[in-house]
């Protein structure tokens, strides 16, 4: 009790300047295993503390107090402490303590799923990233959980703003595979094909060591998404994807490799009678949609064919070509397209034709150029700061003693071993 | 040469009348073994397999005959076919191949053709005969180590399993006796004979690589003997399809090789009509003269209609039979491209008459073209013309700029992402060393 006691009066005490909270620190971590043992009968002394002020203080006790398992009542009143004291917390204190943090705010994302309300989840949780983020580019822990709940509690619009930041520095591979396919999940349900395309491809090519299933069930819905924006699959993934994954994965995902085959063949007919045959194993997949508007892509791809061949062509035509059931299905069809900026063109009613016109865009206006213009700004920090990772990298002691040791020798200095450290 | 004009129609009365695959008979390639004259054959109302056969000696003759009769639908033909066959076997010694033609004949020729099992274990006998003989000569030879013994040898053994049918090991004694060559005449001899013999068991590569080899001896090579080279090679390349290759080898022959090249030159560009050999040798086959000017000249019906003529001999052809529904299918599809080349806009239905198609089914072929990027243009389907398309080369290229900066943004940005992780992963094992 005492312990409890005097590190509470501690905490009040030390909370205010930075080099108080790093001794604050220090007696914390040390008096943790006391807390733990306490952890039933903290609850109360929480409401001495004060988390906007003694943030690190409450972290720790916090933590605490949520380590054993936590009943459904008992979820109620935690998940609103986590949130307030998320809200409110400073920073700085938080991230000299980056652990805890993410253990609590795992345990908050665990209690409101067990309220099964994970929309209570999502605005703090989002708050919660931004604290603990050192930047912009950093992917944390919390980036997956906090990707769960808006895909869970369907609010797909509040990830919108972590997925568009991209992200360099990476604290656990899990997180980056995790959060790539949640995040491609979140896009694809947005309809950004594009995006989704991107995250899927890091997952796929990520480096691992050993195919895990995540890189697996991102694999099948990359062929989705890619037949779906693009019209075809890839064929074998790229180099530079590591060679565990060009191994195995075609090998799991064959029924949507065929899948991209019958695809590419071009005939409805046969790419549905393969999607009834397989329902069951897309449907266990949680696939089926993605593969119904794969199909209907089909359609639209053809009609897309058209316009390269036709400049005038009539409905029932088209009907026959894309092989739709009537020209009033076409009809619709390419008036969907047009009104999605996919194609170019004119429907002539009266006798029954589609005029198929050239992309006006004419690339003379003013916001043209400025797309352009920030286009190659954007490029051009882009391209500083490959130049910056490179420069750093071949300063690394160790990539320099792996590179020094395979180099050619021509010379007689060659033959010395590479300066590892200046010893002046 | 008479009679060349009304032979076209008259072809095909009887194409339709007799259901024969061939009627009028165009010599075709030569193979090195014989040298043929250039003679289209007037024929009544059969193929005159007499004197087909008789263009022929050796080996290929009995081939051609074999393939004859299996081609031919009418029985008399391939009777007629099979008989000559027959008769060229038993001059020679060729048991397996005789056979063949026997269950092939199966006695509908009468008690003279049916299977002479005596002469065959005759010629079996004196063939293993002079097996051994040779196999104690060679092994003397090699106990003498006089080189050129033993490739004369060699040589024999070589020969003898020609005869007999034995292709393979033909070819392994002809190879074999590169070890002893010593002069580039030698060498010359030694890869002829292997082409010879690669050709009929069919494997163009070797061939392909036995012409090079024969091409790159130091010492002049006489002019029928390159004749030869450059026929045997245009073959092999033939049949690995590609038939530019195969066209410009062919036009390389002097003047007295067979038109069939000619179909094989057509999908070719313009230049070959200027070509002074290619000139020579047309004098010699008129109609397919008549052809190419007709490609040229874009009467295309006619042209085409020599072409439809001709398909049937072609069919008959042991070497192009493959190739002659590709080769046609190209060459309809250069004359289309050709037509619509120097216009901006076409009359699609002036177009179709032209190529003796309807318009839905000329719409269908200039689709497929306009797909596959040969022609640039558009149909108006409505009002059936074809208009000519030129690329807007200034939006294009604004569209690939754009497209290429955000592909380099796409793909750096994924770059740096895993060299992060790869440093990530790189470090962990370091601080699990340490």
């Amino acid at each position: 009790m005492n312990t409890v006691e005097g590190l509470v009066n501690q905490i009040q005490g030390l909370s205010t300047t930075a080099s108080d909270v790093l001794s604050l620190q220090n007696l914390l971590k040390q008096a943790d295993d006391s807390l733990h043992a306490e952890s039933t009968r903290l609850f109360p002394f929480l409401d001495q503390l004060d988390p906007s002020k003694h943030s690190l203080g409450y972290l720790y006790f916090l933590e605490a107090c949520t380590a054993g398992p936590v009943t459904k009542e008992q979820a109620g009143s935690y998940v609103l402490m986590i949130a307030r004291f998320i809200t409110s917390c400073i920073a700085e204190q938080i991230r000299l303590a980056p652990d805890k943090f993410i253990t609590v705010c795992k345990r908050f994302k665990d209690q409101v799923l067990l309220l099964e309300e994970p929309l209570r989840g999502v605005a703090p949780m989002l708050t919660a990233i931004r604290k603990l983020q050192s930047s912009s580019e950093h992917l944390t822990a919390l980036h997956p959980e906090f990707l769960l709940l808006c895909l869970l509690s369907r609010c797909y619009k509040a990830g919108l703003s972590i997925l568009e930041e991209d992200v360099f520095e990476v604290d656990q591979p899990r997180d980056l595979f995790l959060f790539c396919y949640y995040g491609g999940m979140i896009s694809i349900g947005q309809k950004w094909f594009q995006k989704a395309l991107e995250l899927l491809h890091n997952v796929v090519t990520a480096p691992m060591s050993t195919v895990n299933a995540i890189a697996v069930e991102a694999f099948k819905k990359y062929i989705l998404v890619s037949l779906i924006h693009h019209g075809q699959s890839p064929a074998n993934l790229p180099k530079y994807a590591s060679s565990v994954a060009q191994r195995n994965l075609k090998n799991l995902c064959q029924p949507y490799i065929e899948l991209a085959n019958s695809y590419s063949n071009g005939k409805i007919a046969d790419i549905e009678t393969y999607v009834e045959a397989n329902k069951d194993k897309f449907e266990s997949d949680n696939n089926l949609g993605l593969v119904k508007q794969a199909v209907s892509s089909m359609y639209k791809r053809n009609i897309q064919r058209l316009t390269q061949t036709y400049l005038t062509l009539s409905l029932q035509d088209i009907a026959n070509r894309v092989q739709l059931n009537s020209p009033k299905e076409a009809e619709m069809h390419v008036l969907q397209m047009i009104k999605d900026g996919e194609i170019y063109a004119t429907i002539n009613q009266k006798d029954g034709m589609v005029r198929f016109l050239e992309d006006p865009e004419q690339y003379k206006t003013c916001e043209m150029i400025e797309h352009i213009d920030s286009s190659i700004q954007r490029l051009m920090t882009l391209s500083k700061k490959l130049n910056g990772v490179d420069e750093l990298m071949s300063c690394d002691p160790l990539y320099l003693l792996k590179a020094g040791r395979e180099r050619q020798r021509f010379d007689f200095d060659d033959f010395d071993n590479v300066p590892q450290r200046f010893n002046i | 040469m008479d009679g060349e004009d009304d032979a076209p129609k008259s072809l095909m009365e009887e194409m339709y009348a007799n259901g024969i695959e061939g009627v009028d008979d165009a010599p075709s390639s030569s193979t090195s073994t014989t040298i043929r004259k250039n003679r289209p054959i007037i024929s009544g109302e059969q193929l005159d397999i007499e004197a087909y056969a008789a263009l022929y000696s050796g080996r290929t003759k009995i081939m051609r005959l074999i393939f004859l009769a299996d081609h031919c639908d009418n029985s008399g033909m391939q009777l007629e076919a099979l008989r000559m066959a027959y008769d060229e076997l038993k001059k020679g010694e060729n048991t397996q191949l005789f056979r063949e033609v026997v269950q092939k004949i199966d006695g509908r020729l009468g008690p003279n053709y049916s299977m002479d099992a005596t002469w065959c274990a005759m010629v079996d006998r004196k063939a293993d005969q002079r097996k051994d003989k040779l196999e104690s000569e060679l092994n003397a030879y090699r106990t003498n180590l006089i080189k050129e013994s033993i490739r004369m040898g060699y040589n024999d053994f070589g020969d003898f399993y020609y005869a007999h049918g034995a292709l393979g090991d033909a070819f392994k004694s002809y190879v074999r006796t590169r070890d002893y060559c010593t002069t580039s005449k030698h060498i010359i001899q030694m890869c002829l004979s292997a082409i010879l013999v690669s050709i009929e068991m069919g494997q163009f590569a070797h061939v392909t690589s036995y012409v090079s080899k024969a091409e790159q001896t130091p010492e002049a090579l006489d002019p029928p003997t390159i004749a030869k080279l450059r026929c045997a090679a245009g073959l092999a390349h033939l049949e690995a399809k590609k038939y530019k290759l195969a066209a410009r080898k062919f036009l390389e022959v002097g003047p007295e090789l067979g038109n069939s090249y000619s179909e094989v030159i057509a999908p070719q560009d313009n230049k070959v009509i200027d070509n002074i050999n290619f000139r020579n040798f047309l004098e010699l086959v008129p109609e397919v003269r008549e052809l190419i000017n007709d490609f040229y000249s874009s009467h295309y019906a006619s042209c085409l209609e020599y072409l439809g003529n001709l398909k049937s001999n072609l069919m008959l052809d042991i070497h192009i039979h493959d190739h002659v529904e590709t080769l046609y299918d190209q060459i309809r599809s250069k004359a289309l491209i050709q037509y619509t080349h120097p216009f901006v806009s076409v009359d699609m239905r002036m177009m179709a008459d032209a190529f003796k198609t309807s318009v839905a089914g000329l719409e269908k072929e200039l689709e497929s073209l306009i797909t596959d990027n040969q022609i640039q243009a558009r149909i108006d389907s409505h009002n059936k013309i074809l208009y000519a398309r030129h690329a807007d080369q200034r939006n294009a290229t604004f569209q690939r700029v754009l497209q290429t900066g955000n592909e380099f943004d796409w793909d750096v940005r994924a770059m740096l992402l895993r060299a992060n992780l790869l440093k990530h992963e790189y470090n962990l094992r370091a601080s699990r060393k340490i």
